[in-house]
């Protein structure tokens, strides 16, 4: 799909761009180092051979019994050139924060709370980080490979009428 | 949370006149939801009222949060079709059609064209009904209720045709890996092109009631406006994003199945406001009617379901006529499809727009990760930049507009 994208970026960060390869289907994917995400993606969003405009879908991706365990995953696209490009990220276990990417894209914002309430990867700098579809009282995160398919979880107590929207709370911050 | 870019439409400020009386306010807290009817799906509004204007909003989702990819981890490949039904329950088709695309990129699958071609027409057939579902509702919520009743006879005799093809009005289950389940039952073609008549005549009395209607015009136009930097930053794609001016379509960026051989217009707006969204879903709905006659025409008998026993059950005479038949059926229902190692994104332009799957496969029976990029999720991120310093009531066709699904959002 975009192959003189994924070539230019390998040349701009010799470093940060571990491995580069085309997947199956014809996916051109970019294996990035955790540290410079943040410099990756600002280079694919403002250069103009790159303009990868459109805020990119973000996923995680728990492979437990590896190193890195998680690898977050971002798809993206530019509406002007019409190319795609994947970035994979590995994160590991014993450390895993990653630069938000929220400031670049607004439309990052939810897929990263997603991958926090999800995976539990916190994203620096991000300026709502809270849990996107549980509650903040809920203990863990549920698509880790252990956490369990039925696992159950206690009735918390009600909330208090006074605070109808809780801030960043102890899962948050 | 950011303040709004746009002009804002404030109430006049308390003693405009020299003759006003001042009337100081007090900011409101007022929760929208999560059961509101205005609020489809189960969403969550706080919203901050200073008098009728929203100050701010913050939302909060996850109320439908049915653990879809949790789900879909522990089931094998062909048994997440049913799931997928349940992301976007308007258009379900294209759920299927999407999820099958991504596993057969990960097993360099090719399908038959008669399949192709089913999937196409299923998938039109219910932008159709998507569209119909969003205008009618919208309709109904500002205050025009003939139009739901319009909009529920076309979009439910469309309903019938796909009833007639998968058994099911809402949960199609379609799709397979590989192909589709069924193939068309005799005299349906003519049928569709009969429904397909029935339900522009609809489209046209519904066309004349809102397009030109001046309450239906004061209520959208103008209102949740996104400006096109705006809506490619958040990220909105199909109705929402063209009618921002991007013209953005995957079937036309790159074209999946047998789009490439169909010709249809891809409707741009310019305004960006809940109007335009209106009218790039009614555009759409002649061009996916369009598209429908076409396939229907071109469409050949053939194969719907690609001819590789580890991908497709074999016919049953073959299951219980040889042992090697038996023996593809069983590895199939019992350990599932084994899908190559590797991970994959295929993507469709669904009724709200690029609706994404990404798989990953570690070489077994079941998915080791599904995750959806589903269109609404950007477009009700947007919601609250959109709603800043506007009027409470505008909430409403703009909740409308963006066409947020809670089962594709939530997941």
């Amino acid at each position: 799909m975009s192959q003189a994208a994924l070539q230019r970026l390998k040349e701009r960060f010799p470093d940060a761009v571990t491995e580069a390869y085309t997947g199956p289907g014809g996916d051109d994917v970019a294996l990035v180092k955790r540290e410079s995400v943040e410099e990756v993606c600002r280079f694919l969003k403002s250069d103009p051979g790159m303009a990868f405009d459109m805020a990119p879908y973000i996923t995680a991706v728990d492979y437990m019994g590896s190193e890195p365990r998680f690898e977050l995953v971002y798809q993206m696209y530019s509406t002007t050139k019409n190319h795609r490009l994947r970035l994979r990220v590995g994160v590991p276990e014993s450390e895993p924060v990653v630069r938000s990417v929220t400031p670049l894209w607004k439309g990052a914002n939810w897929y990263e709370r997603y991958c926090w309430d999800m995976y539990g990867i916190h994203f620096e700098g991000h300026p709502d980080m809270r849990r996107l579809y549980m509650y903040e009282e809920f203990v863990g995160h549920p698509l880790r490979k252990d956490y369990s398919l039925r696992g159950r979880q206690p009735l918390i107590p009600e909330r208090q009428v006074d605070e109808p929207f809780r801030g960043p709370g102890p899962s948050g911050s | 949370m950011s303040k709004a870019t746009q002009t804002a439409i404030l109430p006049a400020p308390a003693a405009a006149g020299p003759l006003d009386a001042p009337f100081p306010t007090k900011r409101m807290l007022v929760n929208l939801g999560p059961s509101h009817p205005a609020m489809h799906g189960t969403v969550r509004a706080v919203v901050e009222l200073d008098g009728e204007a929203v100050h701010s909003m913050r939302l909060d989702i996850g109320f439908l949060h049915r653990g879809f990819e949790k789900s879909c981890e522990n089931v094998t490949w062909t048994q997440v079709f049913p799931y997928t039904d349940r992301l976007n329950y308007v258009s379900s088709i294209m759920n299927n059609v999407g999820y099958a695309l991504a596993v057969e990129k990960l097993a360099g699958l090719q399908i038959p064209e008669r399949a192709q071609y089913l999937r196409v027409i299923t998938s039109e057939l219910h932008r159709i009904c998507d569209h119909l579902t969003l205008i009618s509702a919208m309709g109904l919520e500002l205050g025009a209720m003939t139009v739901l009743i319009y909009g529920m006879e076309a979009r439910d005799l469309i309903w019938d045709r796909l009833t007639e093809l998968c058994g099911a009005r809402l949960t199609s289950n379609y799709a397979r890996v590989g192909g589709v389940s069924r193939d068309v039952p005799p005299g349906w073609n003519e049928k569709v092109l009969r429904t397909l008549d029935r339900a522009e005549e609809l489209r046209v009395e519904i066309d004349r009631l809102l397009t030109r209607n001046r309450i239906v015009i004061d209520r959208t136009r103008g209102t949740g406006v996104m400006s096109r930097e705006d809506a490619i930053d958040y990220g909105f794609t199909g109705p929402c994003l063209r009618a921002s001016g991007v013209s953005y379509d995957v079937r036309k960026a790159s074209p999946y199945l047998v789009y490439d051989r169909v010709e249809f217009d891809v409707p741009v707006g310019s305004n960006g406001d809940n109007f335009d969204r209106y009218l790039m879903r009614m555009e759409e709905m002649k061009q996916s009617d369009r598209i429908v006659r076409q396939c229907l025409e071109q469409m050949q008998p053939g194969a719907i379901a690609a001819d590789d026993s580890r991908y497709v059950l074999p016919p049953k005479p073959e299951v219980y006529g040889s042992i090697e038949g038996a023996m593809a059926h069983f590895k199939i229902i019992m350990e599932g499809i084994q899908v190559p190692a590797g991970e994959a994104y295929a993507y469709v332009e669904a009724a709200n727009g690029e609706l994404g799957f990404y798989a990953v496969s570690d070489g077994g029976g079941r998915p080791y990760k599904l995750g959806v990029r589903a269109p609404g999720w950007n477009m009700l991120m947007g919601l609250p930049q959109m709603m800043e310093g506007r009027l409470l009531a505008d909430l409403i066709p703009t909740f409308d507009t963006i066409n947020m699904i809670g089962g594709e959002v939530e997941q």
